[in-house]
């Protein structure tokens, strides 16, 4: 495996473009007019995660975008996925 | 470099991409049936869906020198109307013997019902009546981690399930585990927007081990990229990832798990 030094030298610009990208999309959402929904609501809570200490921060963003309800319907209220639990 | 695709969507997309996947290298290639797009308006639309699989893409691809084999079912987001589901059901015993028919998939949930699990659950029956693999679609996105859980839990109940030959696919950090802990095999989609990317699928590939797993583009009509297998490889070499360890990752896993079926030959 690399080293952080090489990983560092191979990935730091495109992470940092990214990066970049998400606090401009963040500007964007506010410069915007009308409500956010809750989908915001659980980016900006996902958020934090990035700056915890711990070698899973992939899987707990993921967790934190995931329906965690226990029932089923029988069959779909609607389709498509919004990418956070939305209803 | 020589590779399997083990999930791609040929219908939805262009001869063009048969050739670009034959220049990259690709040998053989697995297309599961699945969702067009659009809901079809009777069973009479899966039989041409079929037929189309079994017999006209075999042929497009063998014209770029690659092998097609496909998987049968009725995806899961059409499978939430049970009766019009076992309608198409009842035309996979038609198409079973067909020379490049693998076995039974994607086979899985969508929106996580219970009429989606009830027709999940009789799927898995037809592979174990017929002694065939299995590949399991996990839900989208926020639906993921609940579907595979249900998916887990349904197909512990089915003692005599060979859990070597089932791929569960579309993992992600947060699923993935729960699938390699099981015994299961578990498949990758390397996807530009949702599922995986190609470092993030090299990054569990480095927490969870190298074996039982695979990846793929599931290229379709939606956005999705059918260089996505090689274009990986090309970021595991970027990571110094030795020609024999990508080769594990993109020839010879696949090899393994589709070899399970006496069909598949390349």
């Amino acid at each position: 495996m690399l080293s952080k030094k090489e990983l560092l030298d191979l990935q730091f610009i495109d992470a940092r473009a990214r990066l970049i990208d998400l606090a401009a999309f963040l500007d964007r959402l506010e410069r915007h007019d009308g409500e956010a929904d809750i989908r915001l609501k659980y980016f900006k809570q996902a958020l934090p995660i990035l700056q915890e200490d711990r070698p899973d921060r992939a899987k707990a963003v993921l967790d934190k975008f995931s329906d965690h309800s226990t029932e089923l319907p029988e069959t779909a209220p609607f389709q498509g996925a919004a990418g956070a639990p939305v209803s | 470099m020589r590779y399997i695709e083990p999930h791609a969507h040929m219908v939805s997309r262009t001869t063009d991409d048969y050739e670009k996947l034959a220049l990259a290298g690709c040998e053989a290639l697995c297309e599961p049936a699945f969702w067009a797009g659009f809901d079809r308006s009777s069973a009479d639309g899966f039989y041409d869906y079929f037929r189309q699989l079994t017999e006209y893409e075999p042929k497009r691809a063998a014209r770029f020198g690659i092998k097609h084999f496909c998987w049968l079912c009725i995806n899961p987001k059409e499978a939430d109307d049970p009766g019009f589901a076992r309608e198409v059901m009842s035309l996979i015993p038609q198409f079973i013997e067909k020379e490049n028919v693998l076995g039974i998939g994607e086979i899985g949930l969508n929106k996580n019902t219970r009429s989606e699990l009830k027709i999940f659950e009789e799927h898995v029956q037809i592979a174990l009546d017929h002694d065939l693999p299995i590949l399991i679609h996990t839900p989208h996105l926020e639906d993921k981690l609940k579907g595979t859980k249900l998916i887990l839990d349904s197909l512990a109940s089915f003692s005599k399930l060979d859990r070597s030959k089932v791929i569960i696919d579309h993992v992600e950090e947060h699923t993935v585990k729960h699938v390699m802990d099981a015994g299961y095999w578990a498949g990758m989609t390397l996807y530009p927007e949702s599922k995986c990317t190609p470092n993030r699928a090299i990054d569990i590939l480095e927490t969870y081990g190298t074996e039982r797993i695979w990846m793929n583009s599931a290229c379709d009509w939606g956005v999705s990229d059918p260089m996505a297998v090689p274009k990986c490889a090309l970021e595991m070499r970027r990571r110094q990832y030795t020609p024999e360890q990508i080769a594990k990752i993109v020839f010879e896993n696949p090899k393994q798990f589709l070899s399970q079926s006496p069909r598949f030959k390349l």
